[in-house]
């Protein structure tokens, strides 16, 4: 069985992505403690006919490239976090991370597209790929902006030792 | 009885005719579009979700954003638009009998036809299915976006293709509860990135399971689950149940070619495609050469590909009638199929690349 063929395989029968299988995935980036701000990470596995996310970046730190089913790639290093492409995705599969926000905590924004929105200041329950519970989380702030097109981008910190495992909250 | 000429006649405001007309307006010719609704756009203003493709499909922008834009192209290119308008069959060719406001008949002699009347829900069959509370993924979809109504709370859907985890979205959005996706299939259909957006608001899906039964006293109640094998076959013992108040069937759609064969249309079948659909050449023009298809109707895929082929068939209609140089006619035409081709790349869009090629080589044994 080809990589792609086992890295698939969970995808396909739970609808997420093992943490196993976005690893064995070279466009599958998260930065480490290295990084001073939150920078895009993106989980698009499959060869989908897509490419928004390059469309929108402003510093061309997303490349696609003419075959639009060709995995997106970014370099963290170019990223400036400027969500745009968080809001972009169709398939909501963009947020921002940094590892080493604050002492022991995590940074994450990610697109919600869900009423009620959380208030900023609001403790939440972050979640898993599966939507399990993981850890509590505080929201920084809850950007609405016409850019994003009514998709909006919940920033929150969390305890760090979670810091793959989270990629959103559990719904309100 | 009633009889007017147009150049081309339109059958079907969807995504597909709506870029029939607009591309075959822009062309010179003149354009008549018909739809049965009250509201132009087919399923469009149902799509509250952003659409994938490239910046030349509009991805990023809502579907039902997309279907406001059309119809300001449309009302400035002035197309002649008429809603409760039935197209009831078409005779001799290119005369359309037109059906309005459920009183008055019409005929329209056009000199082109675009036939782009979309798909229907595909139905499965099992013991409570007739209970109310069972329902197509599409009408629970046109409920709570366009009638902002919530038919339940607590949902199963039955299929994991695009439509039915694209809906489950939805219905979480819409404040419901999913309470299960199954899936006949050992793998999930949808896109991964569709999947996993309801996975992580914690739906979960049920691989080689399927509905056995809907119980409940004058509405849906609770329903049976069973797992299935690798044949399909139901695995005794393995039945659980799970209260639910309303089931949605995403088992697919069936190309609406009533109109189409009707009419004389051949056919050729694309199971891949979902069915029987009316064989066409590369500018989607049927084995009658009066008459092109677009959509869903040519062949079950996406609105992003419906839009591309209905400019294609509203640009290759017009063109047959003597609208825009060769030179102008063919460039567009490069573009608009490179378009459509982009959304057919890919291991997701492979079997709907092959299944149109298929049709379109069957094209020269028809005519």
């Amino acid at each position: 069985m080809s990589s792609t063929e086992s890295r698939e395989k969970r995808l396909k029968v739970d609808g997420a992505v093992q943490i196993s299988e976005l690893h064995q995935t070279a466009e599958y980036i998260l930065p480490d403690e290295r990084f001073t701000k939150p920078v895009a990470v993106i989980e698009c596995i499959e060869s989908i006919p897509c490419n928004p996310c390059e469309t929108a970046c402003p510093v061309n730190a997303i490349v696609i490239g003419d075959d639009i089913t060709t995995l997106p790639k970014i370099d963290p290093t170019i990223c400036t976090g400027c969500a745009l492409c968080v809001a972009a995705c169709p398939g909501l599969a963009i947020y921002l991370k940094q590892q080493h926000w604050g002492p022991s905590l995590s940074y994450i924004a990610f697109p919600y597209e869900y009423l009620p929105l959380p208030q900023k200041g609001a403790e939440v329950t972050m979640a898993n790929r599966w939507g399990e519970a993981v850890c509590s989380g505080t929201v920084i702030k809850v950007i609405k902006s016409s850019r994003f097109d009514r998709t909006a981008i919940i920033h929150a910190s969390y305890d760090s030792a979670f810091y793959e495992e989270v990629v959103t909250m559990v719904r309100l | 009885m009633n009889q007017i000429k147009r150049e081309i006649v339109v059958i079907g405001s969807g995504p597909a005719g709506l870029c029939a007309a607009i591309e075959a307006a822009r062309s010179g010719a003149q354009v008549l579009l018909i739809d049965e609704n009250a509201k132009p756009g087919g399923q469009l203003f149902k799509q509250i979700h952003k659409f994938f493709g490239s910046a030349d499909h509009r991805a990023g922008v809502r579907g039902l954003d997309i279907g406001e834009a059309l119809l300001k192209d449309a009302e400035e290119l002035k197309i002649e638009v008429w809603l409760n308008s039935e197209a009831c069959g078409i005779f001799d060719s290119t005369n359309v009998w037109v059906v309005r406001d459920k009183q008055h008949s019409i005929t329209v002699q056009a000199q082109r036809i675009i036939i782009a009347t979309g798909a229907v829900e595909n139905s499965i069959n099992f013991p409570g299915w007739t209970l109310p509370g069972v329902m197509g993924a599409g009408a629970a979809q046109t409920m709570i976006n366009v009638n902002r109504v919530l038919p339940g709370h607590r949902f199963l859907m039955v299929g994991s293709g695009n439509v039915g985890v694209i809906v489950s979205y939805q219905l979480l959005q819409a404040g419901a509860a999913v309470v299960a996706i199954v899936e006949a299939a050992p793998t999930l259909g949808g896109y991964g990135v569709h999947t996993a957006k309801v996975r992580r608001a914690g739906v979960p899906f049920y691989t080689s399971h399927t509905v056995k039964e809907a119980h409940g006293n004058g509405h849906v109640e609770r329903a049976t689950l069973v797992r299935l094998d690798e044949k399909w076959k139901e695995v005794a013992g393995s039945e659980f149940e799970v209260e639910v108040d309303t089931i949605c069937i995403a088992t697919g759609l069936t190309p609406a070619v009533e109109l189409a064969f009707g009419s004389g249309c051949m056919a050729v079948n694309s199971p891949a495609l979902g069915g029987l659909v009316p064989v066409h050449d590369e500018t989607m023009r049927s084995s009658n050469t009066a008459i092109y298809v677009a959509g869903d109707v040519s062949g079950v895929e996406e609105a992003s590909t419906a839009m591309e082929e209905g400019r294609i068939a509203g640009l290759c209609a017009a063109h047959s009638l003597g609208y825009l140089g060769q030179g102008a006619y063919e460039a567009r035409l490069g573009v608009l199929t490179r378009n459509v081709n982009a959304l057919r790349s890919g291991m997701f869009g492979q079997k709907r690349r092959e299944a149109k090629e298929y049709i379109v080589s069957s094209y020269g044994a028809h005519r």
